[in-house]
């Protein structure tokens, strides 16, 4: 039973990433892409009537991670306290830079909260990426299942550990290339004339670097944690997951001068959603893991009563499949290229 | 108090009352756009439109806001109180995820349908997702009403063996009976701030001769509204919560009703100031037996005061929590008595040209946040020294490891972007009063000016 929420949350948090990712990302090329009002407004149309649903996967991944794992959750939230503190600020920040700058056309004004808004999309990409960075370097935690880090020491990994190293500041810039990219799919998707054409030249800069990255990142992660290929040792069946990685990267790569928007825009989804299952199943059945090993935080010892999981699957089914339909109907309702001098924002 | 806790305590409350200011009109006014678009649908009466789009206009600035300052609120469980998560989160857990489950994916999925899909919708669709909206807010109220009747009266639980609480009985937590009252009274408190705003801006347009059409129908709205839940409001919701605080929290009463003293014909206390250090009341002004009569039905009933239980158990600011109790009762029995005499005006035909009454309604404005605040103070200083009711103190719960200084840092965070955010809300919202309504038809729902200006 701790198995299966485990892959729930995993797929929740996918999720979050790959829908958030890319308003996030539209979010990181915004002022450079989008020259002028009307460019902007475009891009703030293509995301306006998702974001706030997309952002919503967050905190429904947060509240089932709370119902599932209460002491995983009560450890890392608070482990983590300072860089969520200021996520959830960035997240402020970015909603009224999306929100408010409609409803005053006054060019100081609305300057403001374009770069209130692109600063803190990008922010928010390499706090994210750094968070997954600690999460497989693993945090020090104790016999009591709790732990503090600050935000950073001196950037190396030995007994003094931040939230900030070499490694995980690495893993940051990662996750700001790769969104930055999945962002600027998406723009390409939604968006055409000069913006779009701006658009898919960000994403096509994106790619090698996109690409060094990974493997460095691999690398990387091999390097600190010789353990974390335990998993696909044993179960070979994991070697899939890397090969869709490189699949995906060489999709996006031919798909997207070609114009074929749509197409590398999925295969970019599919690239995070993958890069994250292979990090969930080389930790699994951890879920936060200890500098020293005998202190990890697992499926075993941090789930909640069997009862309460158990319940939790009938209504959580239940309002996943109500949460997919209006995810369905809205894109639906909003799909194709955004319009021209058109609608709110 | 170790300053720690302190810090944490605050942190919370700062942010939860600050919350909450946005989410009450959020809910109050969602279910007043409901009604003006089902009147403006069933007798397809334009000016009924343009209302509702008014005020969706407002309510929209309202709801960034409250989705902003909500977001931190679920993740304070476990930054400032991860104690209290690891010990309590195997139940609240469930309420907590369904909340974002079933409220939050209704409301996010039909909030940009219903704000900027007016165009692209039927009138009978976008009724619909006005509705959804509705829906989802008041939903998204119950599972936290849900969560905190958990900590005030826990039930549906077992104590694991590692001493955490984990659920017991889905449908006992879910339906816990102190979840039923608090929600219709904190309900209906919702629908009071949304019916006073409503009828504040009404009576303001009125008494500055502007949109008058418009002006009317927000007053006569607000005013049947805000009269009919200010009833409930009292009588039964506030009512029945008294009794079960009385039944559960027996401590609690005496120090919300400052009953320092058990006596029989225990008086009701309408003035007066709590004297700690004496115990008892200063300058008081009573009503002998009333007490007895609400609590238990009977003028001689004894209630039991604060001397009948140890002092460690007594809640911590017993004071403020006085206050808080009073200050709401207070305005709750002002509610009723300006909207039924504005209601009475209202059916003599008067009320739009009596403007000494339309100044009352338009100062209004600002008190039914007050009184819910107060009742939100009242419900949660009350329940101290607890953070579950009689299985947890608050000195437990909070992050052990999470300094007063790294606390007090995000504390004056938050502090510095709240204000940043009022005051911008306030902007906002005072701009979209001083358009009006008029600017609500449909060909201006979009900006005109959409020239392409160069940015750099």
């Amino acid at each position: 039973m701790s198995s299966l929420w485990f892959w729930i949350v995993a797929a929740m948090v996918v999720t979050y990433v790959v829908l958030d990712g890319f308003d996030i990302g539209a979010g990181a090329i915004y002022l450079l892409a989008a020259k002028t009002n009307d460019e902007r407004r475009r891009i703030l149309r293509a995301i306006g009537p998702v974001w706030d649903g997309n952002e919503v996967w967050l905190l429904a991944a947060g509240g089932t991670l709370y119902f599932a794992f209460p002491k995983l959750y009560a450890s890392s939230f608070s482990g983590f306290y300072l860089p969520l503190m200021m996520v959830l600020w960035l997240l402020m920040l970015r909603a009224i830079g999306i929100e408010f700058r409609a409803h005053i056309e006054h060019a100081i004004w609305q300057d403001f909260f374009d770069v209130v808004f692109c600063m803190s999309s990008i922010l928010l990409a390499v706090f994210f990426g750094a968070a997954l960075g600690n999460v497989v370097r693993g945090v020090p935690l104790d016999a009591t299942g709790y732990f503090f880090e600050p935000l950073w020491t001196n950037f190396k990994l030995n007994a003094d550990i931040g939230i900030l190293d070499w490694y995980t500041v690495l893993i940051g810039v990662m996750a700001l290339v790769t969104l930055t990219a999945h962002g600027s799919y998406y723009i390409a998707l939604k968006t055409d004339e000069d913006l779009g054409r701006r658009a898919r030249g960000f994403a096509l800069l994106c790619w090698p670097l996109q690409f060094f990255l990974t493997f460095s990142a691999l690398v990387a992660t091999y390097f600190i944690r010789p353990t974390i290929m335990a998993n696909y040792r044993n179960h070979p069946i994991g070697i899939l997951i890397p090969i869709i990685v490189v699949a995906c990267l060489a999709v996006m790569l031919w798909a997207n001068p070609k114009g074929k928007e749509r197409l590398a825009f999925i295969a970019s989804g599919l690239y995070i959603a993958f890069m994250l299952v292979g990090a969930a199943f080389a930790l699994y059945p951890v879920l936060l893991s200890a500098r020293e090993h005998q202190y990890d935080l697992t499926i075993y010892n941090s789930a909640a009563g069997s009862h309460g999981l158990r319940v939790g699957l009938v209504w959580w089914t239940f309002s996943a499949i109500l949460a997919v339909a209006y995810f369905v109907f809205v894109y639906w309702k909003f799909r194709g290229k955004v319009p021209v001098g058109e609608g709110h924002y | 108090m170790d300053s720690a806790l302190l810090i944490h305590r605050l942190h919370f409350a700062f942010t939860a009352t600050f919350h909450y200011l946005f989410p009450q009109l959020t809910m109050g006014l969602a279910l007043l756009i409901v009604v003006l678009k089902t009147i403006a649908l069933r007798r397809n009466d334009p000016v009924y439109h343009e209302s509702a789009r008014f005020w969706a206009k407002i309510f929209g600035i309202n709801f960034v806001l409250g989705v902003v300052t909500g977001i931190p609120m679920e993740f304070q469980f476990g930054t400032n109180w991860s104690h209290f998560s690891r010990f309590a989160g195997g139940v609240i857990g469930q309420t907590l995820s369904m909340e974002g489950m079933f409220a939050f994916f209704l409301e996010s999925a039909f909030i940009g349908l219903f704000l900027f899909g007016e165009k692209k919708l039927s009138p009978r669709a976008h009724w619909w997702s006005a509705f959804g909206v509705f829906a989802g807010s008041w939903l998204s109220g119950y599972f936290i009403i849900a969560t905190d009747a958990f900590m005030q009266y826990p039930v549906g639980y077992y104590k694991a063996s590692d001493g955490s609480l984990q659920l017991a009985s889905f449908w006992t937590f879910v339906l816990n009976p102190w979840a039923g009252w608090q929600y219709a009274h904190n309900m209906s408190g919702a629908a009071i701030t949304g019916a006073f705003i409503m009828t504040s801006v009404g009576a303001f347009y009125l008494l500055s001769n502007k949109w008058t059409v418009h002006a009317r129908i927000f007053v006569k709205t607000g005013v049947i509204a805000g009269c009919i839940f200010s009833v409930l409001q009292i009588f039964p919701t506030g009512d029945r919560q008294g009794k079960m605080v009385t039944e559960l929290q027996p401590v609690t009463l005496a120090a919300m009703e400052g009953l320092f003293h058990g006596q029989t014909q225990a008086p009701l206390l309408i003035l007066g100031q709590p004297n700690e250090e004496q115990g008892k009341i200063d300058n008081p002004l009573q009503v002998p037996g009333v007490l007895s009569m609400l609590t238990y039905r009977r003028w001689d009933a004894h209630v039991r005061g604060l001397d009948a239980f140890p002092k460690q158990d007594w809640p911590g600011n017993i004071p403020l929590l006085y206050y808080s109790y009073h200050i709401m009762v207070g305005l709750g029995s002002f509610f009723i008595a300006i909207m039924s005499l504005a209601l009475l005006l209202l059916w003599t035909g008067k009320l739009f040209n009596a403007r000494w009454m339309l100044w009352i309604l338009m100062l209004a404005a600002p008190f039914p946040y007050i009184a819910n605040t107060a009742g939100w103070m009242t419900a949660e200083l009350g329940r101290q020294p607890w953070i579950v009711y009689g299985l947890m103190r608050t000195e437990d719960g909070y992050s052990k490891l999470v300094s007063a200084g790294n606390g007090l840092f995000t504390l004056l965070g938050f502090m510095g972007m709240y204000m940043v955010l009022g005051i911008l809300g306030l902007f906002l919202l005072w701009r979209e009063i001083d358009h009006g309504p008029a600017a609500a038809s449909l060909s201006n729902l979009q900006p005109s000016t959409d020239a392409p200006r160069e940015v750099r």
